[in-house]
């Protein structure tokens, strides 16, 4: 062992108080916009990422609204009009995989630990690939709704009331995302996760009043049903979008979400703080 | 003298396993402190432990003046990391990357840029700058991580086996970059498998095994703590084998091991005095030695009989070079 005497390393640095330095709500802030920056960076270099926000809707749309709709509706354009606020809210359930794949590939491939060796506020990363995905969120719906007008969609309130339900849906995915986080977190590989996360995204988005009326539904799946949040937000968007009531499906939404994010958040948040 | 890192008794269990079992580590500012231990030593969970990333479950450690535990971001705002696990995004550019960790540090855009252009050009990877990391070779994705971790000129530097897995020409890249980071007063803290590399780049070195520092020294001391320096004299002609015998006998009162057909023989020798005498005592009896040499025992031997095994544990490491040949 060494004998040299040392003088008490405090010493070397003057600005040293020693004492815990905190990262402030602002910095934490501007660390988790440069890293949904980088999120954004990455979605502009391979937009294929996307696809399943994009391609996938459109595939449940058109195979629902040509194949069954006229069974269903009677009327495919009618079905039309009924089904695709539905699938837009259905689709922020499937697109918050998304950020929980992202966040465990960061782990497992030690991009988490590089953040995590500089000082950047330790919730950054969560915040920056959360509203990294706003974006993915955004992009996802505008290519929605254009190929949802060329298949013949209309808004049948007024732009206000539809961008109102844009960010309701939005503001769901905020919420949602949550569950995906912490699942993200939990699981080892990052191949596993698909198949964990359906087994909550499969009743939220099958298990809803989005492609069908829920009078010909049993019993058991008809209280599902009518629980259900994806239902409710469904509910909501088509209120807004193309009329009906707005006020019931609108307050048992917004309970929902503050549900999810009271139930999620924390259990999410500590999920995070184990794994990194 | 100032300590750069100072780590006292960690120590660190993962579920009934101690992978740290009371580990002492210190660097002087500015110098290279080796970290040398086969793997799952605890060389890994230190430099975590070392740079934030892990708490340990007991012991304290000061990292250019900032306690561990108790001002992680302070320590975090003075290190450099660069390890198989702190890695960059594959899919991001060079470029990219360390314009990232640049804004992140809080450097205005200008300046990020600046930077990443300064390091690209002195890791040699200003023509791959704007290339995907995934579509780099080995060796200049260590180069990279090399650069990302400098981007906020950190004082206290972790290179966590920084060459395991690179070619012979990539590791020599990468020790002369080490080497040059030393000339710039930055305190390096390197773990590694290989003790020629320990040899060749620590200006001292903790030699641990178990969770546990089993030696420390520079590379010299732990040479010469394995045991005394070896005689060794080859004789041109092979008869003089027994005069020689005799005489050694006699300067080190011990038998010497003596190849009766190869002319060579061995004997310990503590004695740096020994040498000239024996000069002398061949001359007066007419022997003429071919070879005479007094030499250090390798790092390998110091490890072997410090530790009770060869370097490198379990796994072999066949880029130490000095192994399988004695």
């Amino acid at each position: 062992m060494s004998t040299t005497t040392v003088e008490r390393p405090e010493q070397a640095d003057q600005r040293s108080p020693g004492a815990t330095r905190r990262i402030g709500p602002l910095r934490t802030l501007q660390h988790g916009l440069t890293l949904a920056g980088r999120s954004v960076l990455k979605i502009r270099k391979s937009p294929e990422g996307l696809l399943d926000v994009t391609l996938q809707p459109i595939l449940f749309l058109a195979m629902f609204v040509y194949l069954l709709g006229g069974a269903i509706a009677g009327d495919t354009g009618e079905y039309l009009q009924r089904t695709l606020p539905g699938v837009m809210a259905m689709n922020m359930v499937f697109g918050s995989l998304g950020t929980g794949m992202q966040l465990n590939n960061d782990i497992t491939k030690g991009v988490f630990d590089r953040f995590r060796s500089l000082p950047v506020a330790r919730s950054a990363p969560l915040i920056g690939a959360v509203l990294g995905d706003v974006v993915r969120y955004v992009v996802s719906i505008a290519v929605l709704l254009v190929v949802a007008t060329l298949m013949g969609f209309r808004i049948e309130t007024n732009v206000v009331s539809a961008a109102a339900a844009i960010v309701l849906v939005i503001g769901f995915a905020l919420c949602v995302c949550w569950i995906s986080v912490m699942l993200g977190m939990l699981v080892k590989s990052q191949q596993a996760l698909p198949g964990v996360a359906m087994s909550f995204m499969f009743p939220l988005t099958m298990g809803s009043n989005v492609f069908a009326p829920t009078e010909t539904m049993p019993g058991w799946l008809q209280a599902w049903v009518s629980v259900n949040p994806v239902s409710k937000l469904a509910d909501t968007a088509r209120g807004l979008m193309i009329g009906g009531p707005v006020a019931g499906p609108l307050s048992a939404t917004l309970v929902w979400m503050v549900t999810l994010v009271v139930v999620f958040f924390p259990l999410a948040l500590g999920a995070y703080r184990r794994r990194v | 003298m100032t300590l750069a890192v100072q780590a006292e008794g960690l120590v660190k269990r993962f579920g009934t396993t101690k992978a740290l079992d009371g580990v002492d580590l210190a660097a002087p500012a500015g110098s290279i402190l080796g970290v040398l231990g086969p793997n799952g030593a605890g060389k890994t969970t230190s430099v975590r432990i070392l740079a934030t990333l892990l708490k340990p479950d007991a012991g304290n450690a000061t990292v250019a003046g900032h306690d561990v535990l108790r001002d992680p971001v302070g320590v975090r705002g003075k290190i450099g990391l660069t390890g198989q696990y702190a890695s960059v995004d594959e899919e991001l550019t060079g470029t990219e990357n360390l314009v990232l960790i640049g804004r992140l540090l809080e450097m205005s855009r200008s300046s990020a840029k600046a930077r990443a252009k300064e390091l690209l050009e002195r890791f040699g990877l200003t023509d791959a700058g704007n290339r995907a990391i995934k579509t780099y070779s080995g060796g200049m994705r260590r180069r990279l991580d090399l650069a990302a971790s400098l981007v906020g000129r950190p004082e206290v530097l972790y290179l966590d086996e920084p060459t395991t897995g690179l070619d012979p020409r990539s590791r020599n890249q990468v020790w002369d970059m080490v080497g040059a980071l030393t000339s710039e007063g930055v305190t390096v803290l390197l773990t590694t498998q290989y003790l020629e590399e320990a040899d060749q780049l620590a200006d001292r070195i903790s030699v641990i095994d178990h969770g546990r520092v089993v030696a420390e020294g520079r590379a010299d001391e732990l040479k010469r703590h394995s045991g005394s320096q070896t005689l060794q004299v080859r004789l041109s002609d092979p008869d003089d084998v027994t005069a020689t015998e005799t005489i050694l006998r006699e300067l080190t009162e011990r038998s010497p091991t003596a190849n009766h057909e190869t002319g060579l023989l061995t004997t310990p020798a503590e004695d740096p005095v020994l040498m000239s005498a024996l000069v002398r005592r061949l001359d007066e009896a007419g022997i003429v030695a071919d070879e005479l040499s007094l030499r250090l025992p390798s790092l390998d031997e110091a490890f072997l009989s410090i530790t009770g095994k060869p370097a490198g544990g379990e796994d072999s490491t066949p880029e130490s070079g000095e192994e399988s040949t004695a």
